[in-house]
């Protein structure tokens, strides 16, 4: 069971009142219909799926129900660290 | 290789079974492969299998870095279907279901295929409709189906609650008469015998850690135990670390891995003699010929190599198996374990070339591949021998996520599968 801390209620709270919803900082094209096919299936459908530091977006959604980042370890389970929104990570993944 | 028969069986007990041959050899890898397959799972096994025994490539080795069967092959809730809704997707799996018709006479071992049938529940008027579609679709693809109402379904279970004014009424099913289940770990074993015999090497406690790439093309594997291993074709079988490997190719693939739960419970007397599975409350089960329950959990909600899984998806999944069989509520859970799989945003594999030359993957096969373990070998096998991928493997290529032609089972499916 994680502990994880949100930013916004600033508190720890247990893994069941939190949904991942995939990797974190995936940015929208700016001017889709000038997207190749293949620009456009990227942004779409792949994602980074390392064996190691990864950057999340989590919401707290039985809480405050906002959406914050987290940076974790998907081998250890470590949570190294957890920011908002705008936010830049101070560990990144490789 | 020793023929297996009842009469061997005779013979061996003379002998208090003493002198069975060894299944398979343990060689030592040469420097050069027509083929390597990485990865010892069920479907890299049956690959090799299939290249050796059918499309007469026998110069391959299966290199796998644990041992064999030890990955999702052998940590899955068994269950065999090919009741999809795509005609690819159901194409695809009833070609894997014919051939689990015939494998254990195959490859003269019992992988202990029973077909007895499988429910998929239906608690919402939605998923009703959604079933007689299915079903519909199954039975024009030539595969075997029926819809059910819940009078029907309490006859096949009678330990199922299927009365009305529980939270989520068992309204009908869809029923798969030849679906049912095998033994995971005899799959395994079964196709790695086959493939030992016809000359295949297999490589245990071996990892591939890179690829030898020259000019956009593969032509060879690095591994942390024997160095450099040369081939001509190399097929990635490597399910949950298929992502990680395909970095090492220098490309990206539309994954994500997460764990993926299975309990057993304590063995107890025959009592459910088919296979029940729903998608709404989210569970599935069925009773091993040993006699525990075996019970799926659906994927922890975020990405992670751990083969364990969270608590909270255990607890829900019981949940979901006390709503539908109160009988089962004092049971006790024996075991619990998870494995690592691939999931695809269309929850369909990939079965592909890849942009490096000569260099294949097989992946993506998600919560739900073991049921395809002979049938993906077999157009895995047939696409490495040719170098081209087989028609049955085309819809599944790892471009389709560029052009847009997705087979899109989730939207037909749900959830696991
Ligand atoms: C709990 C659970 C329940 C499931 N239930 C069902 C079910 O009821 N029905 C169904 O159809 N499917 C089910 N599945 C899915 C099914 O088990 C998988 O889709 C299927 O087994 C995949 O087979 P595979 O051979 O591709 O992968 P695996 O059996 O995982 O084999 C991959 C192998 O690659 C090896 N490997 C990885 N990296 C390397 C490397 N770098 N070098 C060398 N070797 C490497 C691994 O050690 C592993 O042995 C379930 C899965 C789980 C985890
Ligand atoms: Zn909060």
């Amino acid at each position: 069971m994680l502990h994880i801390y949100c930013p916004h209620c600033c508190e720890y709270r247990e893994e069941e009142e939190f949904h991942a919803k995939g990797q974190a900082h995936i940015v929208r094209p700016l001017d889709p219909d000038a997207c190749t096919d293949q620009e456009w299936g990227e942004f779409m459908y792949f994602r980074k799926n390392p064996r190691g530091i990864h950057h999340e977006l989590w919401v707290h959604a039985a809480g405050c129900r906002k959406f914050f980042n987290v940076t974790r370890n998907t081998q250890t389970y470590e949570i190294k660290e957890v920011y908002k929104v705008g936010e830049k990570p101070t560990i990144v993944a490789e | 290789m020793q023929h297996y028969s009842g009469f061997g069986l005779l013979k061996h007990s003379l002998s208090h079974h003493e002198n069975w041959q060894r299944i398979w050899r343990n060689p030592t890898p040469k420097k050069k492969y027509d083929v390597i397959i990485v990865g010892g799972g069920g479907h890299g096994l049956a690959t090799a299998y299939y290249l050796a025994k059918q499309f007469g490539v026998t110069n391959v080795a299966v290199i796998e870095k644990g041992y064999l069967g030890g990955g999702n092959t052998a940590r899955n809730t068994t269950i065999v279907r090919s009741n999809y809704l795509w005609d690819e997707a159901a194409h695809l799996y009833e070609h894997s279901m014919k051939l689990w018709e015939g494998l254990s006479q195959d490859l003269n071992y019992n992988v202990m295929f029973s077909q007895r049938g499988c429910l998929n529940l239906g608690h919402t008027l939605q998923d009703m409709r959604d079933i007689e579609r299915r079903v519909n679709a199954n039975r024009l693809n030539g595969i075997d189906g029926e819809v059910l109402d819940a009078q029907q379904v309490k006859e096949i279970v009678p330990i199922l609650d299927c009365s009305s004014d529980r939270r989520y009424p068992v309204m009908g099913a869809s029923w798969q008469p030849r679906a049912g289940v095998a033994r995971h770990d005899a799959v395994a074993w079964g196709f790695a015998r086959g493939a030992d015999a016809h000359g295949v090497d297999l490589i245990q406690q071996t990892e591939v850690v890179d690829f030898i790439i020259e000019d956009g093309t593969v032509i060879g594997v690095k591994t942390d135990r024997y160095g450099e291993i040369r081939a001509d074709r190399v097929g990635c079988v490597v399910a949950g670390n298929s992502s990680v490997l395909a970095a090492k190719a220098g490309f990206e693939l539309p994954l994500e891995s997460h764990p993926l739960q299975a309990l057993v419970s304590e063995p107890i007397k025959p009592i459910l003699d088919t296979v029940v599975m729903s998608n709404h409350v989210h569970g599935y089960a069925s009773q091993s010929d040993k006699g525990d329950l075996v019970i799926g959990a659906g994927i922890d909600g975020y990405t992670g190599y751990g083969q364990r899984g969270s608590y909270g998806t255990i607890e829900h999944t019981l949940q979901a198996i006390v709503e539908m069989f109160p009988i089962f509520s004092r049971v006790r859970m024996n075991r619990q374990w998870g494995g690592i799989v691939d999931t695809c945003p269309d929850a369909c594999p990939i079965v592909s070339e890849t942009p490096v030359k000569n260099l294949f993957f097989n992946c993506g096969w998600g919560t739900g591949g073991f049921k395809a373990t002979p049938g993906s070998g077999n157009v895995f096998a047939a696409s490495l021998a040719k170098g081209e991928m087989h028609e049955l493997a085309k819809p599944f290529s790892m471009f389709r996520y560029h052009n847009g032609a997705l087979v899109d089972e989730h939207g037909a499916a749900g959830v696991a599968h």
